[in-house]
């Protein structure tokens, strides 16, 4: 099983819930802006406290309500890739490819710069990195960070269109290297199919 | 015209000034970082009331700080008298008196801009290395310390630039003992007392404006980058 989710919040007036059991390597949360989808990736990152509920991934609990278990954030271990991609300003591509790299486990930064297209990039400033070229970096450092899952929030959303294939074959490619489940936020159907993954969708 | 011969007295003076005022920025810079680091983070009951006295020797005539501090920092008020006591120290007419009278007047500016500079940081930022497995402190060392630096230094600067004008409180506390407590002000204000020292009033007067141009100045430069969210570009 790759993630056991089941968890509520009461958001102002809105209740956002899911309830899932999924067994793909990618699993995909389909549904309208607004709905609450990136509210569910904070709550199994370790940033949004669910009311109730339980979060497992591969295999790990990291929050319980009962058992009355909350793992933090910073020991969950996964590889969050925000919407707005959350680059570390004052750092160099380079530095922030590392900041969560725990070695000797994880990835090295000569076998993924490639795969990702970013070896070019390592000297250079956030700012200076068009919108796809963010994002990669911002996917190669969830991936550093030795994650036992990787969480993605609408990683195409500022990307290129012409841009947006390459990067969704590249993260269809990512369980080849490493072996992540991921859980992919997205409003679009059609990016779902084209990742092979296992779709959920939320009203 | 202004005689630009500057006298040995002079140039006590001005070293004096410098260092008073360098001492008593570096004493207050943990104190007022700690004080913005919690004003802008922290929420508690009673968190108006540290702010209004964070920010009472903005607004308190300066001589009434200078007579607090000798109240409390005297031979008999009681940290002055436990200074004495354990370290045998005295602040009472000594410049390290003035500095910690320069050091409080000036620690309501470097709070206010330490302050700002800390909620200008994107706390989504610090979710994210959080998610990296970075804990509480290693967040606050390698994301809002950095991002927060040039307001602390701006503060820091400012601090400074106020440091270098303090008056009222030093001259309450400390009085005007050449050598010792004579920073420029005061060496203004008693130069103003003696007929015949107008020249050496200008000197004295044209160097502090510079010296508080200045420090203003790179202040304000520190404080613009601050602003702007960051150096990505420049560092």
């Amino acid at each position: 099983m790759s993630f056991d989710i089941d968890v509520t919040v009461q958001h102002g007036r809105r209740r956002i819930a899911l309830s899932h059991r999924a067994q793909a390597r990618i699993v995909a949360l389909i549904g309208p802006s607004g709905i609450g989808k990136t509210s569910i990736l904070n709550m199994v990152a370790g940033l949004l406290k669910p009311d109730q509920g339980r979060v497992i991934v591969a295999g790990e609990t990291l929050f319980d309500s009962e058992r009355r278990l909350n793992r933090p954030s910073a020991q969950r271990r996964l590889g969050y890739v925000f919407q707005d991609r959350r680059l570390f300003p004052h750092l160099r591509v380079r530095d922030n490819l590392l900041y969560g790299h725990r070695p000797p486990s994880s990835l090295s930064l000569e076998d993924l710069a490639p795969f990702l297209g970013i070896a070019h990039l390592l000297d250079r400033w956030p700012g200076t990195l068009s919108g796809g070229e963010a994002q990669r970096v911002a996917i190669g450092r969830a991936l550093m960070s030795d994650p036992r899952a990787l969480l993605m929030d609408e990683p195409l959303s500022s990307v290129d269109p012409r841009r947006k294939a390459e990067i969704l074959d590249m993260i269809r490619h990512i369980p080849d290297i490493s072996q992540v489940p991921i859980l992919y936020v997205t409003h679009d159907l059609d990016e779902a199919h084209r990742l092979e993954a296992e779709i959920v969708m939320i009203e | 015209m202004t005689d630009w011969n500057i006298s040995p007295e002079e140039w006590t003076v001005i070293g004096l000034s410098l260092k008073v005022s360098l001492a008593a920025v570096i004493a207050m810079l943990p104190i007022s970082f700690a004080f913005a680091w919690i004003l802008a983070r922290w929420r508690f009951p009673g968190k108006l009331l540290l702010d209004t006295a964070v920010h009472l020797p903005l607004v308190v005539p300066p001589v009434v700080t200078g007579w607090m501090l000798l109240l409390l920092f005297g031979a008999n008020g009681p940290i002055g008298r436990w200074l004495l006591d354990w370290f045998g120290v005295t602040l009472l007419f000594r410049w390290t008196g003035a500095a910690l009278a320069a050091g409080i007047m000036a620690l309501p500016l470097m709070t206010r801009a330490m302050r700002l500079s800390i909620e200008a940081v994107d706390r989504r930022l610090e979710d994210a290395a959080r998610t990296l497995g970075a804990g509480r402190f290693r967040v606050f060392r390698t994301i809002a310390l950095p991002l927060s630096l040039p307001g602390i230094l701006a503060g820091a600067v400012l601090g400074f630039a106020r440091a270098i004008g303090e008056f009222g409180a030093t001259i309450t506390f400390v009085s005007d003992i050449p050598g010792e407590t004579r920073t420029l002000p005061i060496a203004i204000y008693s130069a103003l007392q003696m007929p015949g020292a107008e020249a050496a009033v200008s000197r004295l007067a044209i160097i502090s404006v510079l010296l508080s141009l200045g420090a203003l100045l790179i202040s304000e430069l520190l404080a613009r980058k601050a602003g702007r969210g960051v150096h990505s570009h420049v560092l």
